[in-house]
Order: C-alpha cells, then structure tokens, then sequence
C-alpha cells in the first residue's frame, strides 16, 4: 500500500468538500478499496472516510418507503429491515462473511456496482432512488454497466429510498470460491406490476428481466417462467459458467424467487 | 474403558495449547535486529526474453540496499532434483537448470527475475516499481500434448519438452496387450487430475542469517524437512558445508507437500545475508504463493480396464501425461512414477498392469508432491474405470469390486507393479462401511430426496496407499538421490524426564503428543515427563522429515529402536544396583523389579545412578542415558480403506451436495486415534475440495486466472459433512515396532473418486445415462452442462 492521508468528517458538506481536492477518494466500509490499494492497483492521495456521518447511517421508515442511510454497514440493514423489508435485509444477511458485513456499506456496493454484487439487483427490482449530496437518480438510471454508475466525480451517495413492495424476494446462487453471486435474482411484486432484476449475469452489470416481469405481472407464480427463454448472448463466461449455464440459472433462480416471495 | 494414556488413549494435542492462544512461533514471528526485506519481482508473463534489467532508478530509492538480478548469483549452483527417472529407451531424464533467479529468460508467471532489498517491506516494494525490465515475450506452451508435438520449448538447451517417458512394469508390455486383445470387454475412460495449490494457512516465509566472524548461516524457513533443505541447499547451491549451515523449520502453519521442497528463496535470502551482512527475510504473500510454490496432480489420463466372461479383472492399461510445470521440483519425477504407477493394483488382484508416464514441461508453476502424490491419481482413475466398467456389465460396482479383491489370506500379496503389501483386509472396510453407512437404507432415502425433486446417488472408491517409502537401498536403484529412513535421539534427563530429538518434523500432525506417548507407554512414565523436540539441524539426528504419511512409522520406530537401548541400558544398571542378573529384571510402569523377588527400583533411581554413578559399573559401561538410532525401512506400509459418498444433486441447477462421507481405514495401529480421526477430516475435507471446489486454472497465454480466493474455491465447512470416521478394522503392519501405517493422506486419496463415483450415480438414477465421467472439479456448471448432453 502506498501512503495516504486520512480524513473523517462529520457532515456531508465537509465530506464533499474534502473529496474536490485533487487525489481524494470516499471510504466507506473499505471491504472493496482497501484489497485493491494493498495490492497497489489503486493510489488514492486522501481517503475521506464517510463512515462518521451521523445523516448517513441507519434504516428507518420515511417518504417514499425505507430509508437507508449510505454509510450502513450491511449487518445493520439485515437487523433493522427486517420488519419492513425482510428480502432486503436477507439479501444483506447473505453479503460476505461476518467481518464483511460489519465494515462493508451499502453505499460502498452501489458505488462499487460490481456485476456480482447483491445490493444492485435489489435496488433495480425495488425502483429504489439513489439519493447524492446533489441529487436523486432513479434505480433505471443509475446503473450503467460494470462498475459504471450515473455518479460524478465527487459526488457522494448519501441514501437509498426503497418503496416497500407487497412481496419480494432474492434468491443467489454462489460463486463457489468468492461466494459473490455467480447469478442472483430479485423479484418484487408490486401494486403496479412485478419487477425482476438479475446480478452477475450479464456482461453490462445488473439488468431487469423484462419477458418474466411482464409474465409475472399477469401471473405472480413460478410457472409463470417456466416457459420462457432467457438470451445467454450478452452472459458472462468465466471460471464458474458459460453463458448458457448462467441465463439457466437466470431462469431457475427467478421461479425459486417467486415461490420463495413473502 | 479408554485409556488416559499411552498409546490408544486420546490424549489432546498438547501443542495445541501455544497454537490456540496465538503462542506459536512461526518463521514470520522470527525478526533478528538489523534485519531486511526482501521483496520479489516475478515475471508477469509465461514466457519471454529478458532483454533488460536496469535498477539504477530503484537503488537509488529510500531505504533500497540492494536489488540482485542473476548476475549476482553467477557463481551459485541450480535448484536441485532429488529423484532421477530414467526412461524406457533407458536415457536418464532431461534435467534442466533451476537457476535462483531468472538467466535469460523467465519460463511461467510468477518466475523470480530481481530481488528489491530495503529497510523496510514498503520501500522494498516501492523501488520493486522502478526497476525497469525489459522481456520479449513468447508464445508460451500450455497444453501437454502440444508441448511434446513440436510445441515452443520451455528449456532450449534440453531441446525437447519431454522430461521422460517412463513405462511399468515394462516388462508386461506385451502381455498386458494380449490380455487386451483377448478381453471379454474393455472398459476405457479418459480424464483429467485436476492441477491444485497446496495453499496451507501459513505462507511460506525464509529468514537468512549470517555471522561474519564464524561464517555460520542461519535459515529460518517454513520447512517441512529441514535437514534435506540443509543438505540440497548446502551442497548443491550455496557450497555451504554442514557445519557452517543451521536450518531451524519452527512452527509451520501446514505444508500439505508444498513445503518439502528446496525453493530459490530460501538459497536467496541465505545468499544475500552474507553478501549484505545483515538479516534478510522474505515473507510470501497469498498471491506469490499462488505462482511461487509447487502445485500438486494435473495429469491427463486415459486408462483401460479388461475384464473376462466372469468380471474378473485381467489387466490395466493407462497412459498418463504428468505436467512438471516449467522447472523440476525437488521430487517432482518421482510422483508420477513411483508414488504412482506402483499403486495401480489397488485393492485388486488384477494380475497385468502396464502404464506409461511422459512427463512433460510446460510455461507453468512447477508441479509436485501435495498430499497423497501420484496416489490420488492411480486411485481416482482405477477407482472411476472400475466403476464405469460396473455400469457398462450392468452389475453392482460393490459386488465388481468384491469379486475381484484380494483375499485376506493371499497377504503378504506381491503385486504386479513391483511393491509386496504385508497386510490388509479389503472385505472387512468394505463391510464395515456399508454399515456405517446404512447402505441399506439408501433406497428410502433416494426415493426421500427425490420427493423433493432431488437425485440421490452413492459412490463407494477403495484406496491403497504406500506409506514410509523405503528402503533406501532399493529406492536409490529407483533413482532417489536422497535415503529415506528416520532419526531419533533419546536423551534422558538425571531425574528421570526425556528429552526426544527427532528428525520428523510437526507441521500440524501433532508429533508432540503422539511420540509422547509412545514413550509413555514403553517406559510407563507420563507422558508430561516427555518432550519432543524437532526442526532444528543444529540439535536433532539428520532425518528426512514429514511428508508421506512417513513420521509414526519411520521416526516413531526411530525412537522405538533408540528407546529400547535405552531401556536395555537402564535394565543393566538396574541389574548391577540390585545385584541380579540382568536376564531377570523387569520393566512395568515405570518401575525396574527383579523376577521372583520384592527388589524394585524406581525409573528416577536408574537415571539418577547413569548420571551420578558413585554406584555403577564403569569398568563395563559408560555413564549417561542417551541413544541415538535411524531407522530404515524394510517395505512400505500399506494403509487402505473404504469410502463412501452420497450426494444429491439440484438437477434444475447441477449443484451437488454432500449429504453424508464415510470412511473405513485400516491403519494397522493406532497410538492416538482423536488425532487420526483428525488427519482423516483434514484429508477428507482436502479430497472433497479436490473434488467439488478446486482448480488451478491458466489460460492459453498462461496466465494465472486462478490466483486468488476469490477464484480458486477453498472447501470451507459448510462444504463438507459432519464425517463417520472407523478405523477398527486394522490388519497391523508387520514390518515395524509399532505397527502402525499411516494415517495423513488416506482422506484425500479415497475420497475424490468416491464423490464423482456418487454423482455420476445420481445422474444415472435420475436418467441422465448419457454421463458417463465428469472431471474434477465437478462444479455445479460443469455438472448441468453434462447433464445436457
Ligand atoms: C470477502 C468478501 C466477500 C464479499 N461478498 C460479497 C457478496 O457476497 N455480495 C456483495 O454484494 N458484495 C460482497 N462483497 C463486497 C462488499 O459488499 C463491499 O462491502 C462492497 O462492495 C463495498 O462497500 P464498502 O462500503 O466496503 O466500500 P469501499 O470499499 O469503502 O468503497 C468502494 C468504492 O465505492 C466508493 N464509495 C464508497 N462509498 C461511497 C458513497 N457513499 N458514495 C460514493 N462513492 C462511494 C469508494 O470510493 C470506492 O471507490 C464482499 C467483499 C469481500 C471482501
């Protein structure tokens, strides 16, 4: 690791205005940035740890549905959603190992937008809002391929609204050896129709399944799917599974998701 | 009622004690003042030229003392081999130069080219970042086949990527052949050994120390062997002589095999501490040691199984392509040779068995012993094809290989593949795992998990194993260049404790309270009165150390034989103290009597006289109680055993998981069987890994693609089962004191073909006939993709 300095503010402002200096870069839970600067692929000048601001931890019911402060590590939203949003917080439960889910944030992940990372699909499935220090991104913008996101430069998340569905569920199907999902599928049923949203599959990050929602928004049942085809050309090929193996797991993830939906 | 000691009794590990309270001292632990770092520059690619090495840049860095390329290592010998495998046409191997560091050119990822010296780890690898290099890189050579048919060579000066190609038992070329031809059905499988890292909890570490005055070399080093590191290092590379050259393996955090061998660091950081004059230590990271320590398997195999009219086996055919990786390692040609054309016979009276072994060179790490070596290999192909053969005759693959053991009474058996198995009981392990197992059950339980839309199968695999490889005489006409016995010292104290030298090493086996209670038993002190001490060349007999699941039976009956001069000694004192006749003094309990007569003398009054001997023969012996003995082998021990797996498989997914394992071993005796049952778990959940999880994967430019956890799947315990572990049918070994074979790498033998055994069994249950073999691992991906068609 190379040498940096260290900051930790108390408020956003001084988060945001910390992070405008030149080599300066948010740390949150540290469980994605700290690997990577000890093995010198990444340099930042300054860290600026978001992890001491008080408007950017924790999880309670407010507009919109369930607020999520960025900064919350992932073994506190699976604790404290669990009465709003039990997929949601199941979904945090499975993130990782122990260590893992008391640093790791959730606002670190969807920064991150790793394509095997969990958060994204529950963001996408939930039409969740991503609230920065300057605006509000909707999840269908939000996400723009492998750990591209709508994000500026600079610019912090600070929340994440989550409308509360009437059923949900999030079902991954592990990589054997990093246990990130190798496929993991989030179904949500709401009064307006059913979304489906698909993490480590596909080459451009997490994705929403259109054919099953529209199937599934005629009829919530796992026979819903059964019948329908998932294109395995845009897959990801890797170690773990061909493209066909992950658009099956696409198909059969999501008909487990539905029945498992509560 | 189980013993509270001695030998059987469950004694727990009392090294355990340092290591769960984090009081172990491991080589990392071990910083000398004055010390430096060493951080390494390992090629990025497979294959290339080096056309330019220019360090001025990073010499001139902060805290930089140093940074060598292989011009400073000019004058120093290669890695050696210890093995030569000589060839059918009867040419000795091809043999080519280990340098230190890279000479020209580097030959996998991972090859040592520089070495950044510093104050400091992070100014070391700051300056690692200036040095400059300059390499041409060129087509690397992956696959083995292709190496051998005109593919880019490895090593120019060789001049061919084929180490050698071996053929056994040469001999029975021919006549395996006729027993082909004429064969009432052939069963032939073609498969791949999947190529693992050994990746024990502990990196590797070395530390070299060097005092000007006296020109005494220090190395500490996560070894587990250091007398052999001390001789190949010190003879081969550096020119040190022995008594110039300590080396101290202190707590080592598991080797699996991968830390038998002589590696570059350990001759650089020896090297380099006399040239700089001040400590040097080089600790690996997790990533260096994905690409810097010896791999184990990666063999391609195609192997036959003939049978006649009545399903008896009539002879075995397999050619194997063994991968060495770019360079020898140090017992690299004998595991596909020797630890494993002579296990081909198994459990079985099959009486021809040809193979034919090329071994070859490829732009990879190199490959070598990992727990089992060469044994996991005969066993997953002989216990597959067997299988597969049981499925093509439509009989029961438990009834196939019933048949056709050998039978209790044909021991001592000579097998067709040179090796004479002393003792053994094949139906016994059999019988006693389909009890454990509740073989009987399994129909209501397949038919349970297929009510949940599951398919159930079970597989069953046999294992032989070759234990305490020896003798040395025959080895050595085998092409080993090192003996293969065991050393012991034997020193008791004046007020009665002893002191064991060892030249086993500990490494997680738990030697400390095993070898304790050896003694414990054969003298009847306890054992708190013993203590074993190993690792050190500067205080133990030279001894090959631990690997093989040699030490019990190699350096325990070492100290066997060192401990019965000790008492044969003890006794005379105890006769001349008691004015009798030596024939009539007795030993129990730690007490010496006189037969016939109430004289005792206590085990204290004995080492006491031998050192205060103001009442003793000195005209007739010498005072003191210590003896020294080596202990060399006259066959191998044979561990063997039966194991069981039952696995459902999601058919929707191919995801497999393990629902029970058990394991039937016959390791003759047992001195500790908590920690047997322990060496089987840790084999088991290695064997399991091998099977379901790992694989060590390079791409066609031979890139490592897995180099980290995060792609190279490590069983953790929700992997494995809870285990039903026996060993109660044991046929003791009749060739040393104890009896006892060994009990370390039976788990990762038998239990690879056991579970692809089980899932190509639930496949066939479930319909999915077409499936006929898997490779390893059989990841969910890879299983639905079969299941496909
Ligand atoms: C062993 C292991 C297993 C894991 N398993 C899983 C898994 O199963 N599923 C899964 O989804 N993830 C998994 N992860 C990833 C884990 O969830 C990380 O915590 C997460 O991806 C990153 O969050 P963090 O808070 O640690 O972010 P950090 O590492 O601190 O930061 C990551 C990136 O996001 C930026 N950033 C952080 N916070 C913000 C913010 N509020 N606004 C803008 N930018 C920000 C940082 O600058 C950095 O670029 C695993 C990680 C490890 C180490």
């Amino acid at each position: 690791m190379h040498n940096f300095d260290f900051v930790k503010p108390s408020t956003i402002a001084e988060a945001v205005s910390a992070l405008s200096h030149e080599g300066a870069q948010a740390l949150s839970g540290g469980q994605t940035l700290i690997p990577t600067m000890k093995q010198r692929l990444a340099a930042p000048g300054t860290l600026v740890s978001l992890t001491g601001i008080a408007e950017m931890q924790g999880v309670c019911l407010g507009d919109g549905g369930l607020h999520i402060g960025a900064a919350t590590p992932h073994a506190v939203v699976a604790r404290e959603a669990k009465a709003h949003y039990p997929a949601l917080a199941s979904l945090a439960a499975g993130i990782g190992d122990p260590a893992v889910r008391n640093r790791g944030t959730i606002g670190g992940s969807l920064a991150n937008n790793d394509p095997a990372a969990c958060y994204p699909s529950a963001v996408l499935a939930s039409g969740a809002t991503i609230v920065t220090n300057t605006r509000t991104i909707g999840a269908d913008d939000y996400f723009q391929g492998m750990f591209t996101t709508a994000l500026h430069d600079g610019e912090i998340i600070t929340s994440v609204v989550f409308p509360i569905p009437e059923k949900a569920a999030y079902v991954k199907f592990d990589q054997p050896a990093s246990r990130f999902a190798l496929t993991g599928v989030f179904v949500a049923k709401y009064a307006g129709g059913v979304r489906v949203a698909v993490t480590g599959a596909s080459q451009d990050g997490v994705f929403r399944w259109r054919e099953a929602e529209a199937a599934l928004t005629a009829n919530f049942s796992p026979a819903a799917v059964s019948g329908l085809t998932v294109d395995s050309r845009h897959m990801i090929a890797d170690l773990h599974g061909t493209p066909a193996y992950r658009a099956n797991l696409v198909k059969v993830l999501t008909g487990r998701a539905v029945a498992a939906a509560s | 009622m189980p013993k509270d000691g001695g030998i059987g009794a469950s004694t727990k590990r009392r090294e355990d004690v340092r290591f769960l309270t984090g009081k172990g001292r491991y080589t990392d632990d071990i910083n000398i003042r004055g010390q430096l770092y060493a951080h390494f520059i390992r090629s990025q690619v497979a294959h290339g030229t080096i056309r330019k090495i220019d360090t001025r840049d990073a010499e001139a860095m902060p805290g930089v003392v140093k940074v060598f390329t292989s011009a400073d290592f000019t004058g120093v010998g290669g890695i050696p081999t210890g093995w030569q495998v000589t060839s059918r046409d009867g040419q000795p191997m091809l043999e080519p130069k280990h340098p230190v560091l890279a000479e020209g050119k580097v030959r996998h990822v991972g090859d040592p080219i520089a070495v950044v010296v510093a104050e400091t780890l992070e100014q070391a690898r700051d300056a690692a970042e200036a040095v400059e290099i300059d390499i041409d890189e060129l087509p690397a050579v992956m696959d083995m086949k292709a190496a051998i048919q005109g593919g880019p060579l490895v090593h120019d000066e060789i001049g061919s990527n084929l180490c050698y190609d071996w053929g056994f038992v040469e001999e029975n070329k021919a006549a395996v052949d006729e027993a082909f031809r004429n064969a009432a059905h052939v069963t032939t499988l073609e498969l791949v050994n999947n190529r693992l890292v050994a990746n024990p909890m502990e990196p590797r570490v070395a530390v070299g120390d060097y005092e000007d005055h006296s020109g005494q070399h220090t190395l500490y080093t996560t070894s587990q062997n250091p007398h052999v590191i001390r001789l190949l290092m010190g003879a081969f590379v550096l020119s040190i002589p022995e008594h110039k050259l300590r080396v101290v393996a202190p707590d080592v955090g598991g080797g699996f095999g991968s830390k038998i061998y002589h590696y570059a660091e350990e001759a650089f950081v020896t090297k380099a501490a006399q040239i700089l004059k001040r400590p040097v230590k080089w600790t690996s990271s997790r990533s260096e040691a994905f690409m810097s320590d010896a791999q184990g398997r990666d063999h391609v195999t195609r192997v036959e199984l003939a049978l006649d009219a009545d399903h008896n086996f009539t002879a075995l055919r397999c050619e194997t392509y063994a991968n060495m990786g770019a360079y020898l390692s140090t017992f690299a040609p004998c595991i596909p040779t020797w630890l494993h054309g002579t296990l081909l016979a198994g459990n079985y009276k099959t009486p021809l068995v040809y193979t034919n072994v090329k071994a070859v060179f490829t732009n990879t790490v190199p490959v070598d012993a990992y727990r089992g070596a060469g044994r996991p290999e005969a066993t997953f192909q002989l216990e597959r094809v067997i299988d597969k053969a049981a499925r093509e005759l439509g009989v029961s693959p438990v009834e196939l290989r019933r048949k056709n053991f050998i039978q209790p009474d044909q021991f001592p058996y000579q097998t067709p593949v040179a090796v004479v198995y002393d003792t053994g009981n094949y139906q016994a392990t059999l019988d006693k795992l389909l009890e454990l197992s509740d073989h009987a059950g399994f129909e209501a339980r397949a038919a349970e998990s297929k009510a949940r839309g599951k398919l159930r199968g079970f597989g069953l695999a046999h294992y032989i194993e070759a234990c305490g490889i020896a003798p040395s005489n025959l080895v050595g006409q085998l092409g080993a260049r090192a003996g293969l016995y065991e050393s012991a010292t034997v020193r008791v104290n004046a007020t009665g404790s002893i002191t064991v030298f060892t030249g086993s090493h500990s490494h997680g086996q738990g030697h400390e309270t095993t070898f304790a209670q050896v003694i414990s038993e054969m003298i009847g002190i306890d054992a708190s009165q013993v203590e074993i001490v190993h690792g050190d060349t500067s205080n133990t007999p030279m001894g090959m150390g631990t690997y093989g699941s040699r030490s019990l039976a190699v350096g325990g009956s070492a100290m066997v034989k060192a401990t019965n001069k000790i008492i044969n000694k003890a006794k005379k004192i105890a006769a001349h103290l008691m004015e009798a006749s030596e024939a009539d003094i007795e030993l129990k309990d730690g007490k010496f009597t006189v037969a016939g007569t109430d004289k005792e003398k206590s085990w204290v009054d004995i080492t006491l006289a031998a050192y205060v001997p103001h009442n003793y023969p000195l005209e007739s012996m010498e005072p003191g109680l210590e003896e020294t003995a080596f202990y060399d082998p006259s066959n191998f021990t044979y561990p063997a055993g039966a194991y069981g797996c039952e696995v459902e498989v999601d058919p929707e997914t191919g995801k497999v998981t393990i629902c029970s394992f058990t394991a039937a071993d016959d390791f003759g005796n047992v001195v500790n069987p908590m920690i047997v049952e322990g060496q089987v778990h840790g084999g088991l959940a290695q064997g399991i890994g091998q099977a379901m999880l790992e694989n060590c994967v390079f791409d066609e430019n031979g890139q490592l693609l897995s180099g980290s956890f995060m792609d190279y799947a490590m069983p953790r315990a929700d992997d494995v089962p809870f285990y039903s572990v026996d060993h109660s049918c044991a046929t003791p070994c009749t060739h040393n004191p104890l009896g006892v074979k060994g009990c370390g790498e039976a788990g990762a033998i038998g239990s690879p073909p056991a579970v692809v055994n089980a899932v190509i069994d639930a496949l066939h249950r479930g319909g999915f006939t077409h499936v006929t073999h898997i490779d390893m691992p059989v990841s969910p991906s890879r299983v639905w993709q079969a299941m496909q068609g």
